[in-house]
């Protein structure tokens, strides 16, 4: 069935979790799941690309167990990858506290929290495996905060009623990524990882119908070369920087997936992407990334813009009376905390109606002063001590004596690769992980959830899953004359050489930075029918203009970071055409994901049930994808709207 | 801001590199250091040049990618700072001001500002982990941390692993950052069992590698971007000590 700029397929069928009750699926997965024997482990190759809190511990356990792991991340040492900027914490069912907390209520708590998009079974998964993660962690010398009993400390995060995240100052991911990282190098010395690093996937190899390997480039010397194994692990992160400028590292790309997708992996939910309320505003052009306040900081600030549009006055001569705390007033209930799309949308509704503050108007006041007069200066130095001067580093205003300004900017993205209950893609032996895959928040994350689930997939669930799939292996050997990886390294080398041979007149940069323009204007915080049409147009039109003008210098054999960018680039321009097509077929509200057109009078978001309570799964078709709907069931966590008023 | 900027140029590691001019213009001051290197190569790039090489990644001081020596100290003149955390109102209009990558045998460069750090890599595989295989750990709360050492070994874990305290050393040593590792773990309960072999597997790997041996100038501590403290390094050669007493 042809409809606008996609076409309907078949509907996905059985994603493979086990039936019968919600918390005896996993187990009962783990034992009809085929198991391979450890001195058959030494005969099968696995591929991991990536070594974030996904990769490395997913290529650190597979190791662990005897399987032979290649490893393959960008950057120059796998400490590095993204993971490590996460700042909040991580959460777990330990119920610590005896605050009434369950594996039970993580599990509704998320469900509820991804605004019904999300998968029941994998969901109850990830919150059975919670208690493991902090329990492994802490074994490997994780620095959790601790109380002075000796104790691990917990503290409410996002919005949650229970103290269930757990945490190392403000720099959760760093700890718990070098716990992996740890492990991981354990294993490089111990020969059962081969781990390559400033190497980058530029395609995957399939042959007869499976996943065989990927054509890397070491960054380094321009070296194009293949890895061929048993099966192949993609645990290379979000697509934020399609948006340019977000809270992402400057590498972090979707061209491991997007190859994937091309070879006929189903991209699910593209359009799911999450908008973080407190980051610093943009100060210029010349800006390249969004740094991230942690959310931590609307415990004690007052978020507020001045009554009237056009007012030049400082922030500290504007009167109470003529400043309009707009959180507040509209949601009296959960006032500066709501979730984090409640507060991004509410700040560029603000920020529309022309009362932003700061260069562009694109900014709004969080404000300390209430809480220094509170508590006192020294009180609040030290809660939030070192992000003020983080603030102040990069801004060069004093938080303590002027109101911070924040924006809201993209910072995670919910949609990703399309996995079963085995964190397998539609793809045999292409296993997704982390946040490359779609599975497990629905269309909205919450707080201190990210950590949680890259943890889960890759030292718990993918380890055990993936046995049963490598129990028919060792494969059959493929040599590199096999037509399907001769073809794959083409494909890479034809790329290469058309970048460097174009003969244009306009940088990757300028490319990407306008890309991001049309995606943060049309499929940002809020999306119409109308924009969202006007955006498809336009990126088109902008993906023929850099294939004409894309200019990229120097050679191939060399280390070449604007050839790395160009490949980069070109496949986000496919990709946020993709998620504008997902972002026009959904007519509803739901999640991070604002559709003008499905609000409710008092201009909240508006969920549709009926129509659209499914996973979309695209298949690959060019500039007519095809649609593949997963219906979603709800047994356990009834689908309620939310509110928060 | 108008600025004067010489940057060490150096196609490959095999060829000899120098000190390379630059004029640029109109730069703000709210602009970061490396978005004022992203406006010198978007214009290089523009004019058909080679654009200069440096590791980033994060741009927000916690993946420890990028580097650089400037103006003689490493990630520049601001205390606890990363390059890319640093930001233009630092400087003058009209500053002349000098890039280099970080400067150590340990520290191979790659392509101009670029340097080769996977030494580190290899010290923590000497031993700068706790061995805990997935599905092994016991419950989180069965071992107690007092409170004061589970925050010493945050401090000394904070380390980005960035190399500034190598580049900031006169004998490139590597100790500061060994020691922040074997101090991280040595402070655990759970590191106990291999704190012998973890110190001298560690140790021997960064002479392997071609660090120098600690001076006790203290500029690693100085230069470095989280503020590991040089008691770290006292810790270390205790642990090393009483290590190689044990084993001989």
């Amino acid at each position: 069935m042809s409809m606008d700029f996609y076409r309907e397929g078949e509907a996905i069928a059985d994603t493979k979790a086990p039936s019968g009750p919600i918390s005896e699926r996993w187990e009962q997965r783990r034992f009809s799941g085929r198991l391979v024997n450890p001195a058959n482990r030494r005969k099968l190759r696995v591929i991991v690309v990536g070594t974030g809190l996904a990769g490395a511990s997913a290529a650190a356990t597979l190791g662990e167990l005897g399987y032979r792991v290649a490893n393959y991340c960008f950057q120059d040492s796998a400490r590095r990858a993204h993971s490590i900027a996460a700042q909040g914490g991580i959460n777990a069912a330990k119920n610590y506290r005896n605050d009434g907390d369950s594996v039970h209520r993580l599990f509704y708590d998320t469900v509820k929290g991804g605004d019904f998009r999300s998968r029941e079974s994998n969901v109850h998964r990830l919150a059975e495996v919670s208690t493991e993660i902090i329990d492994q962690c802490v074994a490997q010398g994780v620095p959790f905060a601790r109380e002075y009993g000796g104790l691990l400390d917990n503290r409410s995060f996002g919005g949650a009623q229970v103290s269930r995240t757990f945490y190392a100052r403000g720099q959760t991911g760093q700890q718990l990524l070098l716990g992996a990282y740890q492990a991981l190098q354990r294993q490089v010395a111990a020969g059962t990882v081969d781990l390559h690093t400033r190497h980058e996937m530029l395609e995957l190899i399939i042959a007869d119908g499976k996943a065989r390997g990927i054509v890397v480039r070491d960054l380094v010397t321009g070296e194009v070369s293949t890895e061929i194994a048993d099966a192949v692990v993609l645990a290379t992160g979000g697509y934020g920087n399609v948006f340019f400028l977000s809270t992402n590292a400057k590498g972090c790309n979707v061209t491991a997936s997007w190859r994937a997708h091309r070879k006929g992996a189903y991209f699910a939910n593209p359009c799911y992407t999450q908008i973080h309320p407190t980051c610093i505003p943009q100060s210029g052009e010349h800006q390249s990334k969004l740094t991230l306040m942690s959310e931590s900081l609307r415990n004690d600030g007052r978020v507020w813009v001045p009554k009237v549009g056009g007012d030049e006055r400082a922030p500290a001569d504007i009167p109470e009376d003529e400043r309009d705390y707009y959180l507040e007033r509209r949601y009296p209930a959960f006032g500066n905390l709501v979730p984090r799309d409640i507060a991004s949308r509410a700040a560029k509704v603000v920020c529309d109606e022309g009362r932003g503050v700061g260069p562009g108007g694109l900014g709004v006041y969080l404000d300390f002063a209430d809480a220094i007069g509170r508590l006192g200066k020294d009180a609040v130095q030290a809660k939030y001590g070192n992000l003020f001067d983080m603030y102040e580093r990069i801004t060069g205003e004093n938080p303590y004596e002027r109101p911070m300004r924040i924006y809201p900017a993209v910072h995670y993205t919910m949609g990703g690769l399309w996995v079963d209950y085995d964190l397998s893609s539609n793809i045999p032996g292409l296993f997704v992980t982390g946040e490359a895959n779609f599975s497990d928040h629905g269309a909205n994350r919450l707080g201190a959830s990210a950590l949680m689930q890259g943890l889960s997939d890759g030292y718990f669930v993918l380890p055990n899953t993936i046995s049963d799939y490598l129990a028919d292996g060792p494969f059959e050997k493929l040599d590199e004359d096999h037509e399907a990886v001769v073809a794959a390294r083409k494909e890479v080398d034809d790329r290469v050489e058309f970048f460097l041979r174009n003969n244009g007149d306009r940088t990757v940069d300028s490319f990407h930075r306008e890309l991001g323009k049309i995606m943060w204007e049309y499929c940002g915080m809020e999306r119409s029918d109308e924009g969202l049409r006007k955006a498809i147009g336009l990126i088109r039109d902008l993906k023929a203009e850099f294939y004409k003008r894309v200019k990229v210098t120097g050679h191939a054999e060399q280390l070449n970071q604007e050839l790395e960018k160009a490949g980069r680039v070109a496949d986000f321009f496919e990709l946020g055409e993709l998620m504008c097509i997902d972002a026009l077929h959904r007519t509803e509200s739901c999640g991070g994901h604002f559709r003008a057109e499905s609000q409710t009078e008092e201009g909240e978001a508006k969920r549709d049930d009926e129509h659209f309570s499914y996973v979309a799964a695209w298949e690959f078709g060019g500039e007519e994808p095809v649609l593949h709907k997963e219906a979603l069931e709800f047994e356990y966590v009834k689908p309620t709207q939310r509110s928060y008023k | 801001m108008k600025l004067s900027l010489r940057i060490w140029r150096q196609p490959d590691a095999d060829t000899k590199g120098r000190m390379v001019s630059y004029e640029i213009d109109e730069i703000s001051e709210d602009a970061s250091f490396l978005e004022m290197l992203d406006m010198l190569n978007e214009r290089l790039i523009s004019d058909g040049a080679d654009p200069v090489a440096f590791d980033h990644d994060c741009r927000e001081g916690i993946c420890g990618a990028c580097s650089l020596v400037i103006d003689g100290q490493a990630h520049g003149p601001q205390a606890a700072t990363t390059t890319c955390q640093l930001h233009m109102r630092k400087f003058k209009d009209g500053d002349t001001i000098d890039v280099e990558p970080w400067r150590a045998g340990a520290f191979p460069v790659v392509k101009d500002l670029v340097v080769d750090r996977s030494a580190f890599d290899r010290i923590i595989q000497a031993g700068g982990y706790i061995s805990a295989p997935t599905g092994t750990a016991p419950d989180a709360h069965a071992v107690p941390i007092p409170k004061q050492d589970a925050d010493a070994a945050f401090s000394a874990a904070a380390c980005i692993g960035c190399g500034a305290c190598v580049a900031a050393c006169p004998n490139g040593s590597g100790m500061l950052f060994m020691a922040a590792k074997v101090a991280h773990l040595g402070l655990t309960p759970q590191g106990q069992p291999e704190r012998h072999t973890r110190v001298l597997g560690m140790v021997a790997e960064h002479d392997a590698s071609g660090f120098g041996g600690c001076t006790n100038t203290g500029e690693c501590s100085a230069a470095c971007p989280k503020e590991i403290g040089l008691d770290v390094i006292g810790q270390l050669n205790r642990d090393f000590r009483r290590a190689a007493v044990r084993a001989a």
